[in-house]
C-alpha cells in the first residue's frame, strides 16, 4: 500500500477513536462497548477508508459484533455519511444510533445487529447473492472473539467452503477478553485460525492495529473458491493507557477527567 | 397457478400436506426466478427431495443448522431473493426463534420459514418433535404473518399467496398422509382473511390446520344434538381475520377455538386477546393440546387421547354450550 493511503487509514482510526470517547462521554451513565469499539478501529478504518467499494462493486460490511456498532457509526462519519451532529446523538432516547446498530440502507447499516454469532451466516446470504448474481462485490464480516463462543459461527463457518466463497472475507477481533474475563477462564481458543483452516477457510493470522498488515489482509482477494477468515490480533482498549486489556472497559463511561487523558493519550499516539 | 383439480386432491391428502408443499413448490419455482429455497437436511421430509435437481440453483441445504439457515436466508432476502427456509416444526420455530425475531421480524425481510409436520403429526417420534408453540412464538414478533393452512388444497393456495407476499411469514403444516380434504374445489383464498367453511347459529368454532375438518366432522354429531355450528377456518392466526371474529362473538353464543396446538398463546389466546377489547358477553372455549407434554403415540390415537378428535370435540363443545345455562 503506498504511503498516502496508510496516512489517511491512521488518520481516520485515530478520528475515530477520538470520537468514539466522545459517544462515550456523551452517553453518560448509559456507558458504551469503548473496550472491543477501540481493539476494531483500525480494521474499521482501513475497510472504510482503503477497501470497500460500496458504490462500485457493491461491497457489503457486516458487523457481526453489533455491541460494537459505535465503531461504524464512527467510519460512517469518516466517509462523510453521516455528520458530527449526528454522530454525537449516539445512545439519545429515541435517535438513530443505539448501542447495537439498526440497519438503515440510506447510510450504509446492512443490518440489524446485537444479537451475537448471526452475522457470518447473513455474510453468506449476501456472499452467495452476490456469485449468483455474477458481481464482483465483496462481503467483510467483523466478529469477536468472544463472539465465537457461539455455536452458529461455526454452522456458518462449516457451510461457507462448499459454496466457494472467495467473495467472502471475515475477520476477528481477536482482543482475548469477553464480558466476563478471557478465553483461557471461559471458553479457551487456542489455535482458532487452525480450526478455521481444518473446515476449509484459508485463515491468516495478523497483527490487528498493524494497517499495512490488515490492509495487505483484506485488499487480496485470491480467486480459489476459499473463504478468508482473518484472525487479528488485538489490545482490548487499544490507545487508551487506562482502558488497554482491562475487562471493565468492556462497557463503561467516561467521566470528563477521564475523557481528557484519553484524548491526551490519543493525541501522542 | 395450480390446478385445484380432482386428482390433484386426492393425491394430496394422500401424501400429506408437507409433501404437497415440496410437490407445489417444485412445480412453482419455474416461475419464480428469485425464489431460493433453504432446506436443514429436510428435503425428503418436506416433498423437496428431486427440487434440487430440478432447480440447482434454487436450492440449498445447509444442514442441520437452523439458526445459521435462517441467517443465509436473511442475507438472501436482503439482497433480493424471496426465500423459503424449511425444517421441521419445532426446529423451524423454537430451535431459531430469536434470529427470527432479529433478522426476519426486525429487519422485515422477505423469508418464509416452513415448520412441516407441525401439532402431534410426528406421532410415535414423541415430545421433541412435536409442534406445540409455533403458532405461540412467531405470533409475539412485529411484522411476522403466521399462516395455517387447514388440508392440503389450502397449503397449496397458501404457497401460491406467500410466494406473492412481502414480509415474513411463519407457514405451519400440520397433519398426516390420508387427511381428509376441507377444499375440494378452487376457492379464493387470501391471507390474513377466515374461511366460513359452515353456517350455523348457536357455536362459531374458530379452528386451524387440521382442526377444521375435525370440527366439520364434529359438527355431524352436534347438529344431531340440537346444537348449529358455524365454522371458521382461521388459516391465518397472524393477522387475525377480525371481521369473522366480530360474526363470530356478536351472532352467536358461544365461541370456540380449536387447534392442535397448546391452549398457551396460539389461536385460542389470539382470539382471548381479541375478546378482551371487543367482546365481553359471549363465552368463549379454548380447546387444544394441553400444557403438559404426554405420551407418543400414533397420530389418530394421540388426537384422541388429547380429546381433539370429532367424537371429543363435539362432546366438548356440547358440554360448554349446555353450561352456557
Amino acid at each position: 500500500m503506498n504511503t498516502e493511503l496508510c496516512t489517511r487509514i491512521e488518520g481516520a482510526a485515530r478520528n475515530m477513536r477520538r470520537n468514539m470517547l466522545e459517544m462515550t462521554l456523551h452517553a453518560g451513565p448509559n456507558g458504551a462497548h469503548i473496550g472491543g469499539s477501540l481493539s476494531s478501529a483500525d480494521i474499521v478504518a482501513a475497510l472504510y477508508c482503503g477497501i470497500l467499494d460500496r458504490e462500485g462493486r457493491g461491497d457489503h460490511f457486516v458487523l457481526s459484533k453489533g455491541h460494537c456498532a459505535m465503531v461504524q457509526y464512527a467510519a460512517l462519519c469518516e466517509i462523510g455519511a453521516i455528520s458530527k451532529e449526528e454522530l454525537m446523538t449516539f445512545e439519545d432516547n429515541g435517535g438513530m444510533f443505539p448501542a447495537h446498530q439498526v440497519m438503515n440502507d440510506a447510510i450504509g447499516i446492512e443490518l440489524s445487529s446485537g444479537s451475537l454469532g448471526l452475522g457470518l451466516g447473513f455474510g453468506i446470504g449476501l456472499a452467495l447473492a452476490d456469485k449468483k448474481k455474477g458481481t464482483k462485490a465483496r462481503t467483510f464480516v467483523l466478529l469477536g472473539n468472544g463472539e465465537c463462543n457461539e455455536g452458529s459461527v461455526w454452522e456458518a463457518v462449516m457451510q461457507a467452503p462448499k459454496l466457494k466463497l472467495d467473495n467472502l472475507t471475515a475477520i476477528v477481533d481477536s482482543n482475548h477478553l469477553q464480558l466476563d474475563g478471557g478465553p483461557e477462564q471461559i471458553v479457551p481458543q487456542a489455535n482458532i485460525a487452525e480450526s478455521f483452516r481444518s473446515f476449509g477457510w484459508e485463515a491468516v493470522e495478523i497483527n490487528g492495529h498493524d494497517i499495512g498488515a490488515i490492509y495487505e489482509a483484506l485488499s487480496e482477494r485470491k480467486e480459489d473458491g476459499r473463504p478468508r477468515m482473518v484472525v487479528a490480533d488485538t489490545v482490548k482498549g487499544k490507545g487508551v493507557s487506562f482502558m488497554e486489556n482491562q475487562v471493565k472497559y468492556h462497557h463503561a463511561g467516561l467521566t470528563q477527567a477521564q475523557y481528557e487523558q484519553a484524548v491526551e493519550e490519543l493525541s501522542h499516539d | 397457478m395450480i390446478n385445484i383439480s380432482n386428482e390433484n386432491v386426492a393425491l394430496w391428502s394422500r401424501i400429506s400436506s408437507r409433501k404437497t408443499f415440496g410437490l407445489v413448490l417444485d412445480e412453482l419455482a419455474y416461475e419464480y426466478p428469485d425464489l431460493m429455497v433453504l432446506v436443514a437436511d429436510v428435503a425428503d421430509s418436506a416433498g423437496l427431495g428431486e427440487f434440487g435437481e430440478h432447480h440447482p440453483e434454487q436450492f440449498l441445504n445447509v444442514g442441520i443448522a437452523e439458526q445459521n439457515m435462517i441467517a443465509i436466508a436473511a442475507g438472501l432476502a436482503k439482497s433480493g431473493y424471496k426465500v423459503f427456509a424449511v425444517s421441521f416444526a419445532p426446529f423451524a420455530s423454537m430451535r431459531c426463534f430469536e434470529v427470527l425475531r432479529t433478522y426476519l421480524g426486525y429487519m422485515n425481510l422477505d423469508v418464509t420459514v416452513v415448520g412441516i409436520a407441525s401439532g402431534v403429526s410426528m406421532g410415535t417420534a414423541g415430545n421433541t418433535h412435536y409442534g406445540l408453540e409455533d403458532l405461540a412464538l412467531p405470533r409475539t414478533i412485529p411484522n411476522m404473518t403466521v399462516v395455517s393452512p387447514a388440508d392440503c388444497t389450502e397449503t397449496v393456495k397458501a404457497v401460491e399467496a406467500l410466494l406473492e407476499h412481502k414480509g415474513p411469514a411463519y407457514l405451519r403444516l400440520t397433519g398426516v398422509n390420508g387427511n381428509q380434504p376441507v377444499y375440494k374445489e378452487d376457492y379464493d383464498f387470501r391471507l390474513g382473511r377466515a374461511a366460513k367453511v359452515r353456517e350455523g347459529t348457536d357455536v362459531a368454532i374458530v379452528a386451524t390446520g387440521t382442526m377444521v375438518y375435525e370440527s366439520l366432522r364434529a359438527t355431524r354429531k352436534l347438529q344431531k344434538e340440537g346444537i348449529s355450528c358455524t365454522i371458521w377456518d382461521m388459516s391465518t392466526v397472524k393477522p387475525l381475520d377480525e371481521k369473522a371474529l366480530e360474526e363470530a362473538f356478536d351472532s352467536h353464543k358461544l365461541v370456540v377455538t380449536a387447534e392442535e396446538h397448546s391452549v398457551i398463546g396460539g389461536l385460542g389466546a389470539a382470539v382471548a386477546e381479541y375478546k378482551a377489547w371487543h367482546n365481553q358477553k359471549t363465552r368463549l372455549e379454548i380447546i387444544g393440546l394441553p400444557d403438559s407434554f404426554g405420551k407418543a403415540g400414533a397420530y389418530a390415537w394421540m388426537l384422541d387421547q388429547q380429546g381433539l378428535s370429532a367424537r371429543h370435540l363435539a362432546d366438548r363443545i356440547a358440554e360448554a354450550y349446555q353450561n352456557l345455562g
